[in-house]
């Protein structure tokens, strides 16, 4: 066939590519509208006037004040710890093969709680501070203690995993067993560092365990930002890789795949960023197991789209999420940790239904 | 030209291949036959190391496959496992896939049209946008084999790639296999347990008994006395229309 003939005969497959590019910019859509209607949320009662007017500098020092110094740095946190847990969660899923992999579902979150937790109550890297009267509260005041704790945390989960994947006989079922064992230990490793805190240090520890975007910070999101930009780099210049491994590890290595620096190489930037989401806004479940099985409806395992359209789908979900936090039962702020979980399993239960089963 | 020479490898203290060696030119076809468990899986994915073999070497013409990086030994060695893993890609994604040892950034012009060109060259262009997992074995098997193909390889693994097809599958892949392999001078390595099949469509014969290389060369080795000490099985082989056949007994 000629070169003219042979171009016109792929032109289905290229219009089926671009159909997937037009799905990735509805992905982008949906999460700036999601961001809109995330600073309109909240019982201040702001306009659309007033919301657009602030974004631009225009409107009273309390608009101002609400948008970009409590609304827009929730929105920031949930736009980039939302994407951070769905990537990892996104390539955890391939490189352990395994449908069931998330920074959750293997205890990776659980380790690096653990980790912020020691480094939170042993070795100060938080600071108890008065917030009037007999009340108090607790800060992170070393921020880069906590992210390399809670970094160890999950890399030692991380390690774990990865050193018992590759004792024969271990199924990627077992995997998710070996996870729910590791979450149990750093859980009870936990409570026991809970134990020897005082009391406001342990409520305080208990409440940072249950999730909260208003806990970070600008400096914080931009460090997780900036790890997140790195991972997504990482992650769609390995996306071919990604897309072997999906046939198995022999034909992926017959493909050329790395796999022997792949797998743990992107175990390591997945525990990365979800270690340090868990540090700054505690523990957030579901996101990472879910957000990646939604977006396989829609773009099958094809990772050049699945990456970007799960890191998406993620910082929608969470941005969803806070959103219910807040207006359910306002003024009170509900845990977003405790709602990812509780609205997320019943989601993945119907895509089950739906699908017969989640590949 | 393929050479193996010397190979040897043991799972931990199980020893599996034991000093294997033989040669085989372009464009020839050979079958590596053998009972379960004599190694000939094995035997083929130490060649592209997928598993690493405890001595010996492997050489396409002339340069040792020990030498090679992952992505140039991809760009020489291809490979057909005997399962395959289902996975929601299309069968366009799944035969490109075959060009990601050429693939730096984005797909090009010229894997675009590989790939489409090999897709209707194994029939599958009216399935090109169908997710794998709605195939039936026979068009999957031919999507593995359209995959290896793109790959543009001097050297062609395949893994009991005819176990699960019917007989008219089994017959159409084979045909296709040789007739690939003889265009584009490719090796072929097929590991296969079907004795007529191979008769058939192989140039050359492989067998393994126990890890070892048993008999190499051409039809002359496929004899009853061969085929009785290694299958351990009563064989009658025939010449019928120019034809030779082996009946197991």
């Amino acid at each position: 066939m000629k070169k003219d003939q042979l171009a016109e005969l792929s032109a289905p497959y290229r219009q089926y590519v671009r159909r997937k590019w037009g799905f990735v910019a509805i992905c982008a859509a949906v999460m700036a509208l999601a961001c809109l209607a995330s600073l309109a949320a909240g019982s201040a009662g702001l306009s659309l006037g007033q919301i657009l007017g602030a974004l631009v500098g225009y409107g009273s020092r309390e608009t101002l004040t609400i948008i970009w110094n409590v609304r827009m740095p929730r929105i920031a946190a949930a736009v980039v710890v939302g994407a951070a847990l769905a990537m990892s969660g996104c390539v955890m899923q391939n490189v352990l093969r395994n449908p069931l992999a998330s920074a959750s579902t293997l205890g990776v979150s659980q380790g690096a709680s653990f980790g912020a937790a020691v480094a939170i109550i042993c070795l100060g890297a938080g600071s108890q501070i008065n917030s009037g009267g007999s009340s108090a509260a607790l800060t992170i005041s070393n921020p880069y203690l906590v992210t390399a704790c809670a970094f160890l945390g999950g890399m030692a989960t991380t390690v774990l995993i990865l050193a018992l994947s590759r004792v024969r006989g271990v199924t990627p079922s077992t995997m998710v067993l070996v996870g729910v064992a590791i979450s149990s230990m750093f859980t009870g490793g936990t409570t026991l560092v809970q134990y020897f805190a005082d009391d406001v240090m342990v409520a305080t520890v208990v409440y940072w365990t249950f999730g909260s975007l208003g806990r970070a910070g600008w400096q914080e999101i931009a460090l997780i930002g900036l790890l997140c930009l790195l991972a997504l780099a990482f992650f769609l210049f390995h996306r071919w890789n990604y897309n072997a491994m999906e046939s198995g590890i022999h034909t992926a290595r017959s493909l050329g795949v790395p796999v022997e620096f792949l797998i743990p190489a992107s175990m390591a930037v997945c525990a990365l960023i979800a270690s340090v989401s868990v540090a700054f806004v505690g523990c957030i479940s579901f996101i990472g197991l879910i957000a990646p099985h939604i977006m396989r409806v829609f773009v099958g395992n094809d990772y050049r789209f699945l990456i970007p359209c799960s890191a998406m789908a993620g910082a929608v979900l969470l941005l969803a999420s806070d959103i219910a936090c807040r207006v359910l039962i306002p003024p009170v702020v509900l845990p977003i940790g405790a709602l990812t979980s509780f609205l997320g399993a019943p989601l993945f239960l119907y895509l089950i239904m739906k699908r017969g089963s989640v590949k | 030209m393929i050479e193996v020479q010397n190979l040897s490898f043991s799972y931990g203290h199980h020893p599996v291949l034991s000093h294997v060696g033989f040669t085989a030119q372009s464009g020839e076809c050979v079958g590596i036959l053998g009972n379960n468990g004599a190694g000939k899986s094995t035997l083929i994915t130490c060649i592209n190391r997928i598993r690493t073999p405890d001595s010996g070497s492997v050489l396409i013409d002339g340069k040792a496959v020990g030498n090679m990086s992952r992505r140039e030994l991809a760009r020489s060695v291809a490979y057909v496992a005997q399962k395959n893993e289902m996975s929601q890609t299309t069968v366009f994604d799944c035969v490109l896939l075959g060009r990601k040892p050429y693939i730096r950034w984005a797909v090009g012009e010229e894997d675009l049209r590989l790939c489409t060109a090999m897709i209707h060259r194994v029939g599958l262009e009216a399935l090109e946008l169908r997710s794998l997992d709605e195939l039936s074995g026979g068009e999957l098997q031919k999507v593995m084999l359209a995959r290896a193909l793109v790959q543009r390889p001097k050297v062609l693994l395949l893994d009991e790639p005819t176990s699960n097809l019917d007989p008219r599958n089994q017959y159409e892949m084979m045909e296709l296999v040789r007739e690939v392999a003889r265009e584009q001078h490719i090796t072929v390595l097929i590991v296969i347990h079907d004795l007529n099949l191979a008769l058939r469509y192989c140039d050359r014969f492989f067998f393994l008994k126990d890890g070892s290389g048993y008999r190499y060369g051409g039809l002359e080795v496929v004899d009853q006395h061969t085929i009785e000490s290694v299958y351990g099985v009563c064989a009658k082989v025939m010449d019928v229309g120019g034809r030779r056949i082996v009946i197991i007994e």
